[in-house]
């Protein structure tokens, strides 16, 4: 328990699905509350606020919890990065911690999605005449999704992995199918997904195309949920009493990287280098090897990212994702279990909680907590998400007896 | 023939219709809207560079669920023109596997979006495969 070292005290993720009767702020207090609670703190002892959300990333969530739960007159950050909002959230609130600021610190991320539909992609107005003017940046005189290529968010996806199969041979419909048969058939086994039903290959290779080759229940659901964490530092930590400390989950790498230029980049988002540059620079921190890691959440936005982000984060050897999926090493009874939780295909993905929930669920394995999903004596875990645009976040937690 | 124009900027009307980029002059890295310095760099001079008409499919999808408005499927694509990346669909083929194939060669080709009330017509681009999948070209 170095001083110098940032922990998780407390951590807690709502229930993920459709709360019509609550809104924002219920859900983001429903967690914060919980978090708090589940460290043993309230909100006097929080030196920093840090709130996420994406859709109305304009609302200042930070400030609208303490109305809801406590004005103590501390800094808030509101902070809105795409689909890696939670882990921003986090990462401000841990860097807050590691500054000196502060010694302990409140993130919480929150999304209200259900019914959202289709993310991305769009067209313009309608006018009463038409007359071609060329508008804005690519001076077009009419709608360009769909005509340039696509920017809904499973055809991007979709082609991120139909690039990596292209490349190193493969990676067909069917198998990506069967990465969202595992994440489904995890599910089963987590109360707080969205979606816990088991899938057959041939019902999801069977349901509504979206983008080829990712059927719907190979996108990520659409759900409402909020998730939240309380850091504080080593040197405080030492302070509080022993079921504090043993459940505290330690911060071994607290990473966030964006795109570095290479070519195609601003053509089709690249989500592989920033993730292998995040990857890298956490298991240089926290000194893990990708061996040593007994679980890992990564963000499975579509089952055609999972298989590149196997390869991205290091799992396997380069190129060499589809024999390790096909391997059976994935699987929650593998020997890399990979989205025990069910991932977001079934768990879901209100965007700016998942960076925060990812880690709950690692963090629930490594106290030992998880229950019927529980994977045996984990002490090292990593969490990954990554936002279009681009941001990547990955952390690695480690349990307090590692 | 009445008027026409490009659906956006960077694609080149006339005899031999292809696209064209903003290059940086210092390493030349392209870009289909203007930069006020290069992502890559940081040099803040470019120049306007054609692209070649041919290339090579790298990463496609078929989207079968879009926005209000947009036609569907369709082939959303990424193509390899001679080192530069290009967004395009691929057209004049079925939108299916079978005829989409990773790897095969394309060609620029130009199609009416539509005509305004002007009569002034929009024409847009894709790319088309250079070869039946058959092996017939
Ligand atoms: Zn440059």
């Amino acid at each position: 328990m170095a001083t110098d070292d940032v922990w998780i005290l407390g951590i807690h993720m709502t229930k993920f699905g459709k709360h019509p009767d609550l809104d924002t702020i219920d859900l983001a207090a429903d967690a914060a509350l919980n978090a708090l609670g589940d460290g043993g703190v309230s909100m006097k002892d929080m030196g920093v606020v840090a709130a996420g959300n994406l859709m109305a990333a304009n609302a200042g969530i930070g400030q609208q919890l303490q109305k809801q739960l406590g004005q103590t007159g501390v800094p808030v950050y509101n902070v809105a990065n795409a689909c890696a909002t939670g882990a921003t959230a986090l990462r401000t609130a841990i860097m807050a911690i590691k500054a000196g600021e502060c010694d302990m610190g409140l993130a919480v991320g929150v999304e209200k999605l259900s019914g959202a539909g289709l993310l991305g992609g769009g067209g313009m107005a309608k006018a009463d005449k038409k007359v071609y003017e060329p508008r804005g940046r690519y001076g077009s005189v009419a709608t360009i999704d769909g005509r340039i290529g696509t920017e809904t968010m499973p055809g991007v996806f979709a082609q991120v992995g139909m690039e990596y199969g292209h490349k190193h041979g493969g990676a067909t419909f069917e198998l990506f199918a069967r990465i969202s048969e595992k994440n489904h058939a995890h599910s089963t086994l987590n109360p707080l997904a969205t979606y816990s039903k088991k899938m057959s290959l041939e019902e999801i290779m069977g349901d509504v195309m979206i983008a080829y080759p990712n059927t719907r229940p190979m996108c990520s659901a659409n759900c409402d949920g909020a998730a939240a964490a309380v850091v504080v530092s080593g040197s405080k930590l030492k302070t509080l009493d022993p079921t504090q400390r043993r459940r505290a989950v330690k911060v071994s790498a607290s990473v966030l990287t964006t795109d570095p230029w290479e070519e195609a980049c601003q053509v089709l988002p690249n989500v592989n280098t920033l993730t292998r540059n995040a990857a890298d620079q956490a298991y240089e921190q926290s000194g893990v090897s990708p061996e040593d890691l007994d679980l890992v959440e990564l963000h499975d936005c579509f089952a055609t990212a999972e298989l590149v982000h196997y390869d991205n984060l290091g799992l396997c050897a380069p190129g060499e994702a589809v024999p390790f999926f096909e391997s059976g090493a994935t699987w929650r009874d593998g020997q890399k279990p990979v989205n025990v939780s069910g991932g977001l295909e079934s768990k879901g993905h209100p965007i700016a909680a998942t960076g925060i929930a990812n880690i709950w669920e690692v963090c629930h394995h490594l106290r030992g907590e998880a229950g019927d999903r529980q994977i045996e004596g984990a002490t090292v875990g990593l969490a990954h998400v990554i936002g279009l645009g681009s941001a990547c976040g990955v952390h690695i937690l480690e349990s307090a007896a590692a | 023939m009445g008027r026409q124009v490009p659906l956006v900027d960077y694609l080149v009307l006339g005899e031999q219709p292809h696209l064209e980029a903003n290059e940086c002059t210092s390493c030349g890295a392209r870009y289909f809207d203007r930069r006020n310095a290069c992502a890559s760099c940081g040099a803040t001079s470019f120049h306007k560079a054609a692209i070649t008409t041919e290339g090579e499919l790298r990463a496609y999808t078929i989207v079968s669920m879009a926005a209000p408005g947009v036609p569907v499927p369709f082939v959303a694509a990424v193509i390899d023109c001679d080192g530069t990346s290009i967004r395009a669909n691929i057209i004049n083929t079925e939108p299916d596997p079978e005829n989409v194939k990773l790897g095969m060669k394309v060609r620029l080709a130009t199609y009416t979006v539509g005509t305004d009330d002007e009569g002034t017509e929009a024409i847009g681009f894709g790319f088309a495969p250079l070869e039946a999948p058959d092996g017939n070209r």
